[in-house]
């Protein structure tokens, strides 16, 4: 009878493995590259507005009490068309977000915002990539999560995908 | 219609799978006997209709039905015929159903050719083989249906990922998943015999063609896969550790344990519950490494297309099928008569040293294929475990392994006792203080363990030799010439693997037009580049001129671009020499208009797949000397019972 536990081992460490792996599956991927610029202030800017009826957007206004997420995108951009879904998504719910239109023109971007959905409180029109340079961006599309006083949070590279909603919501929730 | 017809034949070989398990389990007991005596038609009714499934994909994709949404996702009008046919299996759900057409089809063949197992034995095995193959069913048609429709039909399909497009593909996953199957089967007759509680050497030589098919072509995948990454990555290597190419390896050494365990278990009646835990362990880790592949939750080069919806389904039968094995090896295996003794200084005891060392290995490859995800669990730490651990690892057993290797064989059954171990080790003794001689003459300073395996690699290399002295050739049976042949591809392929670390060269300039590039040995100049075109891509081609000595060669990597999907990918150009391999590859052009070059010289590298493929043959010719005696002892029989 001494030896009967050793038939056992075989399914213990199996359902170690299976435990394992079973964790791996749920466990949350975090898709927030640490940049430069995180923990810091925003660079200071003031952006005219993007496209007509909507205010263009500056330092200051993401340093006014909420966080919010800054987006950086462009009518010319393919992969900010499949984003939008999520941006809309995520404008419903309760996550300002204001828009940084690079490299655009107002007729453009009204086009756009027209058929792909506008979720954004304020698009500042970016005409030359200067602030994308600032901010430390690496291409488009990219989002950054602006802490309630100004400081650049967290940085989400590429576009946000279904599955990053949920955790970009909680990261929001969780900002000072 | 096609599409229609396909997935019908996928139901009815499912409803089958679910009859052959009833038939099978239920041939355990009395009440569903009568299905049992049903069961060989059922299973290889099962085989065809899988196999109709499988070839009414291929049509599809043969003709390139875009309203199929598999067709249309993983297809293109301009694709050349190989790649749309290979394309078939170049998917998830293509894949799956070429596992599961594997299957069936073994399934099928076991129900026609098996005669050495008694009659619940046999039931039981087959009943086991329908219980997995019903989960890949539910698998396909719940929630990787190949067939399923596109509306409105696509217009030109998306193509497949160039990486892709190498006549490498066509046969690399069916040669995998024959390996892969072929452990099912194991499993399969494990589990029959774990339920009969019949695990002698009736059950081992019933199992034994079907893991030496598996291992056959185990081998042959890995040796095509790693060849296919050397030339088509673009990275000079030949093994990179990645977690993918682990999944292949593991179940390859369960399996090899397993074969020689098995071999044992049929000569000598012994090593039955080793023998039954390598056959589950087996089929555990190509299920393991299938879902490690298809889940996506290990990173890796392999980019497949990751859907938790369908790792969760692999884990559960992953769990289902091996948890309920294991559970029923726990309880049953206590019932397995203990085989007989043997003396640990014998040929038994050289083949559970093997068995310890080849389970050491893979116990080394498993925790570090998941050791990241344990590191992440437990200590909260992203890390990735790469090739200086896995080298530092696994080399050392591996010398070790390669010792008893030489050795093994040639000890006798039960008790050697006859002291001549060390006369028959005398000559690969002395090949190996040659090989020593000769590297400390002329290649002082290789690393360590380059110049250990080199120095290993010669001296089994004459060990593996020896079980044919003294032995009349033309007599000796074909298995004895088949474990000679792989021993010896073992000694190749080690001789490769450490002369390619030892001793290459690389060299990463970038060159004008006529600048010249020196790397070992070789003098290679960039002549110019040319544009060409192929079916489904373009590409900047460079002349790029080598010589050494009198002799002069043009090679001719490319940077390739495919439109779709759009990609780039790096063509090597190869020059093999008897003594080694010269490998070029182009990369991007800099901005004082100069090329890089990345060149390698690999001395010996080619033996590394020499040797793999000798294995595989060494394998072929014991599967053959099998095959050819069971057939001859049936036909004898028959004579004999003619005359009497």
């Amino acid at each position: 009878m001494s030896r009967r536990w050793i038939l056992w081992t075989p399914l213990v460490v199996f359902g170690l493995i299976l435990m394992l792996v079973l964790w791996g599956m749920n466990r949350e991927r975090d898709d927030f590259v640490r940049s430069q610029l995180i923990g810091d202030q925003v660079p200071a800017f003031d952006l005219p507005p993007a496209v007509a009826g909507k205010p263009g957007l500056s330092s200051a206004d993401l340093a006014e009490g909420t966080p919010r997420l800054v987006n950086f995108f462009g009518s010319w951009c393919i992969p900010c068309r499949a984003e939008a879904p999520q941006l809309e998504a995520l404008a419903e719910a309760g996550v300002p977000i204001d828009g940084i239109a690079l490299r655009d023109e107002p007729a453009k971007v009204a086009q756009f915002l027209d058929q792909y959905g506008d979720p954004f409180q304020r698009i500042g029109a970016d005409r030359d990539g200067r602030l994308q340079v600032l901010f430390g961006a690496s291409g488009v599309p990219e989002t950054y999560l602006v802490g309630s006083d100004g400081t650049i949070l967290a940085q989400h590279i590429g576009d946000i995908r279904a599955e990053d909603v949920p955790g970009l919501i909680r990261a929001w929730k969780a900002a000072p | 219609m096609i599409a229609e017809a396909g997935l019908a034949a996928l139901w009815l070989a499912a409803a089958l799978a679910l009859l052959q398990t009833l038939a099978g389990f239920g041939g355990l007991g009395d009440r569903l006997a009568p299905l049992t005596g049903a069961l060989r038609g059922i299973a290889a009714a099962q085989g065809l209709l899988s196999l109709t499934a499988f070839l009414l994909l291929i049509w599809l994709f043969a003709r390139t039905d875009l309203s199929v949404l598999l067709v249309a996702t993983n297809s293109h009008v301009d694709k050349p015929m190989l790649y749309k046919i290979a394309g078939t299996w170049g998917n998830h759900e293509g894949s799956m159903l070429l596992w599961v057409t594997v299957l069936a089809l073994t399934g099928g063949l076991i129900a026609l050719m098996e005669r050495k197992l008694d009659a619940r034995s046999f039931a039981a095995t087959l009943g086991a083989q329908g219980v997995i193959a019903l989960g890949f069913y539910a698998f396909l048609l719940f929630s990787s249906n190949p067939f399923a429709r596109l509306s409105p039909p696509a217009a030109m399909g998306q193509g497949l990922n160039p990486l892709l497009q190498d006549p490498g593909l066509a046969f690399h996953p069916p040669t995998l998943y024959i390996g892969y199957v072929g452990l099912s089967v194991a499993f399969s007759f494990a589990v029959g015999a774990m339920l009969t509680g019949k695990a002698g050497p009736a059950f081992a030589r019933a199992m034994r063609p079907w893991v030496l098919i598996s291992w056959i072509f185990l081998t042959l995948g890995i040796t095509a896969g790693s060849y296919w990454a050397y030339y088509e990555l673009g990275w000079g290597g030949w093994w990179f550790w990645d977690p993918v190419e682990n999944a292949s390896l593991m179940p390859w050494l369960a399996a090899t344990a397993l074969l020689h365990s098995v071999s044992v278990l049929a000569a000598r009646d012994a090593l039955r519950a080793w023998t039954i835990m390598l056959a589950l362990t087996g089929f555990a880790m190509s299920m393991i490494g299938t879902f490690l592949v298809r889940s996506g939750i290990l990173t890796s080069v392999h980019a497949f297309a990751v859907d938790p919806e369908r790792g969760t389904f692999i884990l559960v039968l992953l769990a289902l099928y091996i948890g309920g094995a294991l559970t029923l090896f726990a309880t049953r295996i206590g019932s397995v008569r203990q085989g007989a003794p043997f003396h640990l200084f014998s040929r038994e005891g050289g083949l559970v040293a093997n068995n310890i060392l080849l389970s050491s290995i893979l116990a080394i490859v498993l925790i570090g294929t998941l050791y990241p995800l344990i590191a992440e669990g437990l200590f909260d730490e992203q890390l990735s475990v790469g090739p200086p651990y896995f080298n530092k690892t696994t080399m050392p057993v591996t010398l070790v392994l390669m010792l008893f290797l030489a050795a093994g064989p040639l000890l006798r059954w039960r008790r050697d006792g006859s002291g001549s171990l060390p006369r028959k080790l005398l000559l690969p003794a002395g090949a190996s203080v040659v090989a020593l001689v000769l590297l400390m003459l002329f290649a002082p300073d290789a690393g360590l363990l380059p110049l250990l395996g080199l120095i290993f690699a010669a001296g089994l290399a004459i060990a593996s030799l020896v079980p044919l002295w003294g032995r009349n050739l033309l007599r000796t049976p074909l298995p004895i010439y088949g474990m000679v042949l792989a021993h010896l591809g073992v000694a190749v392929a080690a001789a490769g693997m450490a002369s390619e670390s030892g001793f290459t060269q690389e060299r990463l300039q970038a060159v004008r037009y006529g600048e010249e590039v020196e790397v070992g040995g070789w003098t290679v100049q960039l002549l110019g580049l040319d544009p060409v075109a192929g079916p489904n891509w373009t590409a900047i081609e460079a002349r790029v001129l080598a010589r050494k000595g009198e002799g002069e060669w043009i090679l001719r990597p490319q940077s390739r671009n495919y439109p779709s999907p759009p990609m780039q990918t790096n063509e090597a150009a190869l020059l093999s020499r008897w003594n080694g391999q010269l490998y070029a590859t182009l990369g991007t052009q800099d901005q004082q208009s100069r090329w890089q070059l990345r060149l390698w010289w690999k001395p010996f590298v080619s033996l590394i797949w020499l040797g793999g493929i000798l294995i595989a043959l060494g394998g072929s010719l014991a599967l053959l000397g099998r095959l050819w005696r069971g057939f001859r002892a049936r036909y004898t029989k028959r004579v004999q019972e003619g005359f009497a």
